[in-house]
């Protein structure tokens, strides 16, 4: 009570918190960890704290810590939350109940999964507002629209009559600020609010956020690994790592005069220079007019798309989702027979389905995914997975092969020592390290790379895209490079091909693609980066040609 | 309703017809296969050569096994079950009041059970872990281990034999008062809710903790709600598929797994009254019983998936 009679204006000051939780290790005695050690922050009334770090920071066990939750079996154990002037941690669980959806909301990274989907949109954006009795349904209900109004959905009337699935994943989210804003709370958590979203949609989402923060002077911790992306919606950045505090001030000055190598690190994270090569004579791969479609539907996914590969060179491959990256990819490899136009592959058609292809083009075409983890057998210790190919394609085996696996650990930057181990054992950027090596196994011309870099926080991915570089000049390996993130691309790409709705809409050598003029739809992807610049969220609105689809 | 939910619905009873028929295949081929024949079952001991061929010429026993068999299933499908051998009664009418008798036990028994099965799985849920779900789950499954005849006895030894609350033998007629009728069934249907109570609650209490880990239940904890309402109102409906199917199979068990029941406590109704003609090789009432029982099973299963379809909202509201 005496710190809010001190600082009228203070909402939320957590002191020495601390926060551990319960692991399992497989086969070893259950362990404590400290997930947050001893972090302390105040936040004002109205103001923007943004959170950063990379996974495993506790940005969100943090930000969570202030509505008194704890994912899993995470536990508070020490320190205070004082929030208007009292200590929640000490209000027990029918105290956190009343704060919850009442005085702190939240807003989840992927509202498609935190919607249920039983019940409609608008009786569970009134849901909190009505539980803790501070309106009725039909006020509650006024608010509502006026804020689907305010957060510029389609149909404000009407949309609170749909259910989730009837939705697309950017105005879910912007219901979801409105479910959260309805009960007209004093703090709103963000947790990766428009990560899971695509470039062009983040930005209306972005803004929406924003001017909603802004009109109804909430105040909200903006929990991100996105730099460039807090930058636009904070007063001030808080940089954690492993738990612990890394550097703390304005906006202005974490981005532009950082003080600890950390946020430095952070701040320069995405310039890899990468001279562009020129394309060669002849592509070793030619898609030619190809068009596809899944199943006997009539909505076709790619449409008459060419494109050419040159050998140990990169195409990348850009779009939001649903643009048909993915099924370029399951074209070329044959795991989606085109209806119509060829692949070929050093001067020869490919065939169409994957089970009439022989070994040999099987090899010299390799994949790697998104998510490493899934990709890889559980059982299999990292020397049986990345000897395959080798027993499979060459059939080197015994002291040969773990020769040749030794080789190949030893490119990706990983020590010997890691062939006896499982995956779960490995990070998640060891584990696309050792994608990568299985596919280098094979000895291809081409690896097809889909979103590899998406799931990885940015200093594991900025790590991944050098060490494919790298071994792309040692082993002349071509890439098409499959992302919708296009700071990778201007690091990586010697040739770039944007596909929008199922076609290529620009294609050429990187430098001429990403020069002026644009058409609308490069455009509106180039300048819905974020960039790293206060203020540019406001201009990019502006400045833009073409709306984007979600809106 | 729109129109994919109807297809999908018009889909299941066609599949279940057509799974009907090949029942009502099984189990006509099933009784060919069985030794003696009908004609030899009626004339018994007194049975000679001539007479034998005689009444196999009469009821057509003569013709080959498909033309008996489509006879037989246009009699079915016609309300005409055939005749008993055993007793000379028209079996249709036979197994009117005996199936409505058993209707009328599964009803009750299910009525108590299956909202105590949910609410129990609820309860379970929420004090998950902890002593309540312990004892909850330890009781249910105590009770379904024990076999149906053991809980029979048990319960007609304390409430008939000691203290003589209900009686012991369910003795139910036509134009029975209905307070009588049910006295006269309160154990039998205690005993079928204490066997299906233990299935239903497990399986409902795993269905919802499985829901439980959604991205959504959390969203409901943080918006303040109690334990037991972000179970009722966000775990509990997208947990409903699962449910259903499990207490449409345990509905099935009551009306065609009541054998036991019916005869430990004598009850006029379809189980005991197969068992009767199963010892006494009375074919055609084995046959009638038989696909009795296939069709309530087959419903029900039916229900089952219609009401996971409907309880679906991508398939209820498309996009």
């Amino acid at each position: 009570m005496a710190e809010s009679k001190a600082n009228p204006g203070l909402l939320l000051d957590i002191r020495n918190l601390r926060i551990e939780a319960t692991v399992f290790p497989p086969g070893e005695p259950p362990k404590n960890i400290v997930l947050v050690h001893d972090v302390s922050l105040t936040l004002q009334k109205g103001k923007v704290l943004g959170l950063i770090g990379e996974s495993g920071a506790g940005k969100s066990t943090i930000g969570l810590s202030s509505m008194g939750y704890g994912r899993g079996g995470v536990r508070i154990t020490g320190g205070e939350v004082i929030l208007n002037g009292r200590d929640i941690l000490k209000g027990g669980k029918d105290g956190f109940r009343k704060l919850r959806g009442r005085e702190v909301c939240y807003v989840a990274q992927s509202a498609a999964a935190a919607f249920n989907p039983a019940h409609k949109l608008m009786d569970q954006v009134v849901e909190a507002t009505l539980l803790h009795g501070t309106a009725t349904r039909a006020e509650a209900e006024k608010r509502a629209v006026a804020l689907f109004k305010k957060l510029s959905l389609p149909n404000p009337e009407t949309i609170g009559e749909r259910f989730p699935h009837q939705v697309s994943g950017g105005q879910l989210q912007r219901v979801m600020t409105a479910m959260a804003l309805c009960s007209e709370p004093d703090l709103i958590v963000f947790d990766e609010p428009t990560t899971a979203l695509d470039v062009t949609t983040q930005i209306d989402v972005l803004a929406a956020i924003k001017d909603a923060i802004r009109d109804t002077h909430v105040a909200a911790l903006y929990i991100t690994h996105d730099l460039a992306v807090v930058a636009q919606v904070s007063d001030e950045i808080m940089v954690l790592r492993h738990g612990r505090l890394v550097e703390w001030g304005g906006t202005r000055q974490i981005i532009k005069e950082p003080r600890q190598e950390y946020t430095n690190a952070l701040v320069s994270v995405h310039e890899i220079e990468h001279a562009e090569q020129k394309p060669g004579t002849t592509p070793f791969l030619s898609v030619k007019n190809v068009t596809a479609a899944y199943g006997r539907s009539h909505i076709k996914v790619l449409k008459n798309v060419s494109v050419d590969i040159y050998p140990g060179q990169t195409l990348a491959v850009v779009g939001e989702s649903g643009s048909g990256k993915s099924t370029l990819a399951r074209a070329i490899t044959g795991l989606l027979p085109p209806e119509e136009g060829t692949v070929t592959f050093d001067g020869r058609p490919l065939a169409n389905r994957l089970a009439d292809r022989p070994k040999e083009d099987l090899r010299q075409l390799q994949m790697i995914y998104q998510m490493a983890d899934v990709a890889m057998n559980p059982r299999q210790t990292v020397g049986t997975i990345i000897g395959r190919p080798l027993e499979f394609y060459f059939g080197i085996r015994g002291r040969e092969r773990d020769k040749r696996v030794a080789e190949l650990l030893d490119k990706i930057e990983m020590g010997k020592g890691f062939s006896d181990r499982y995956p779960a054992e490995l990070s998640g950027g060891q584990k696309q390290r050792v994608c990568i090596a299985r596919s280098l196994a094979a000895k291809p011309k081409l690896i097809i790379c889909d979103e590899v870099t998406s799931a990885l926080d940015p200093l594991v991915a900025h790590g991944i895209l050098k060490l494919l570089l790298e071994l792309q000049k040692e082993e002349t390996v071509a890439y098409l490079f499959i992302t919708h993130d296009l700071a990778t691309v201007k690091s990586i790409a010697d040739s770039i091909a944007v596909m929008y709705r199922g076609e290529v809409v620009r294609y050429g050598p990187k430098s001429k693609v990403l020069s002026p003029p644009f058409d609308d739809y490069t455009d509106l992807l180039l300048s819905s980066v974020p960039e790293m610049e206060i203020g540019w969220l406001e201009k990019a609105i502006k400045g833009r040609r073409m709306a984007s689809a979600g809106n | 309703m729109s129109s994919p939910i109807l297809k999908l619905i018009a889909q299941r009873v066609a599949l279940g017809i057509v799974l009907l028929l090949a029942v009502s295949v099984l189990i006509f081929a099933g009784t060919q296969i069985l030794p003696g024949d009908v004609a030899q079952a009626i004339l018994g001991q007194s049975a000679t050569p001539e007479s034998l061929a005689n009444l196999r010429e009469q009821l057509g026993l003569n013709d080959p096994a498909y033309i008996r068999y489509f006879r037989w299933l246009g009699g079915v499908l016609t309300g005409d079950l055939g005749t008993a051998m055993s007793s000379g009664q028209d079996i249709a009418t036979s197994i009117k009041d005996r199936l409505w008798n058993t209707l009328f036990l599964a009803f009750w028994a299910a009525i108590v059970a299956v909202p105590l099965a949910i609410i129990l799985g609820l309860i379970a849920v929420r004090y998950r872990n902890g002593w309540v779900d312990k004892l909850i789950s330890g009781l249910a499954l105590a009770s379904t281990s024990f076999p149906e005849f053991f809980i029979g006895y048990v319960l007609v030894y304390f409430f008939a034999v000691k203290w003589q609350i209900f009686p012991g033998i369910s003795t139910v007629y036509d134009g029975m008062p209905f307070g009588e009728r049910m006295q006269a069934i309160a154990l039998p249907a205690t005993a079928l809710t204490l066997v299906v109570l233990a299935h239903m609650m497990r399986m409902t209490r795993a269905a919802i903790l499985n829901v439980m880990q959604s991205a959504y239940v959390e969203t409901a904890e943080l918006k303040g709600l109690s334990a037991f309402n972000v179970i009722r109102r966000h775990a509990f409906p997208n947990a409903i598929a699962p449910i259903i199917n499990v207490v449409m199979l345990n509905l099935a068990y009551l009306i065609v797994g009541v054998v036991v029941v019916e005869v430990i406590f004598v009850y006029p109704g379809m189980g005991q009254y197969l068992v009767d003609h199963v010892t006494k090789r009375d074919v055609p009432v084995v046959q009638a019983v038989g696909l009795i029982f296939a069709a309530v099973y087959i419903s029900l299963n039916i229900i089952a998936d219609i009401g996971a379809i409907v309880a679906n909202p991508r398939l209820r509201h498309p996009k």
